[in-house]
């Protein structure tokens, strides 16, 4: 028994887990490299690809948008308007931030489409993603905040001289990354699981329907949850700064 | 028929794996609330009809975290076997 890992489903033909594929040793423990390292790699080749191919076209891009460059425009401005509803004035700093988590957990969740094993069904992923939010967090809680409002904050609703309630609010500070990482570990694995149901204990059966699961799990579900990711980022980073000027 | 003790602690892990999804009924009943008083929103004001899904959605994905959390429980207790020694 390796732990969550590299667990085998107890049937055989019941394929939703992460396999390893070689390990190594990194100071004496033994690191495996997994599908989801594989994944992730095809995931961030792709969206690379996809970054040159448009900074290549928008390099003469025209007046008169047209192919690839209507595309892109839509989506870089879908995703301002995203931000700027959300974050307001501080929504040029960490647009590009949003773009990028956006466009990676995204393609990561719709990848289950084209046969791959999502790595955001990987708790490492969205671990991962949720501490470089607890991060943005933090940084721009003290950056924004004097040590002293912090304090007064962290002691609320209790006024600052009676810090009871501190343990409290930071308990709740630190449940921020857990429940935002296993949010979407939690909804991703759900549509892997089901659909290696469908695929394993009714094969005989599954043909053209499971179409239609996809189209639930990997894509509406997918996008859903990218967008509470973002969303849920973006009001944690606003909370943090304040309505500081 | 004999049962051993890792098959009896299998059996009842199977029965806690069920038992611990049942926390989607609280949140299918906060989930629906939410899409319920969203439809009633965009009933009296149907130009926000935006700005209230996002609401919502957004709602619904933080409601949800607790039954993801049986859900959870429930696939360790299937696939992980915790209990198993």
């Amino acid at each position: 028994m390796n732990g969550l890992i590299l667990a085998d489903a107890s049937a055989d033909n019941i394929d939703f887990m992460i396999h390893g594929l070689f390990s190594y040793n990194l100071f004496g423990h033994e690191v495996w490299i997994t599908t989801s390292h594989v994944c992730i790699l095809i995931v961030m080749l792709v969206l690379i690809g996809f970054a040159i191919v448009a900074n290549r076209k928008l390099k003469h891009a025209k007046e008169v948008p047209e192919g690839l460059q209507n595309v892109v425009e839509l989506m870089v401005e879908k995703l301002q308007g995203m931000v700027g509803n959300t974050m307001g004035k501080h929504a040029p700093k960490f647009a590009n931030w949003i773009f990028t988590i956006f466009a990676f957990i995204l393609l990561s969740n719709i990848s289950g489409l084209f046969g791959l094993r999502p790595p955001t069904a990987d708790y490492g992923t969205t671990l991962a993603l949720a501490l470089i939010t607890f991060v943005l967090i933090w940084f721009n809680t003290f950056k924004h905040n004097s040590l002293k409002e912090i304090w007064i904050d962290k002691c609320s609703p209790l006024p600052p001289w009676l810090p009871i309630w501190l343990p409290i609010n930071l308990i709740g500070d630190i449940a921020v990354p857990i429940s935002l990482s296993l949010r979407l570990f939690a909804n991703v694995l759900s549509g892997t699981v089901m659909m290696a149901l469908v695929y394993g204990l009714l094969a005989k059966f599954a043909y053209i329907w499971p179409a239609a699961l996809h189209v639930y799990f990997d894509l509406f579900a997918g996008g859903i949850q990218t967008y509470v990711f973002c969303m849920l980022t973006m009001t944690y980073i606003s909370n943090a700064i304040g309505d500081d000027d | 028929m004999n049962i051993t003790g890792e098959e009896l602690i299998l059996a009842c892990s199977a029965i806690g794996a069920g038992l611990a999804v049942m926390s989607g009924i609280g949140t299918g009943i906060g989930q629906g609330n939410a899409a319920g008083s969203a439809a009633a929103a965009v009933g009296r004001n149907p130009g926000a009809k935006s700005d209230i899904t996002g609401t919502m959605l957004l709602g619904q994905a933080v409601a949800e975290t607790t039954g993801l959390y049986g859900l959870l429980v429930s696939m360790l207790l299937l696939f992980v076997k915790p209990l198993v020694g």
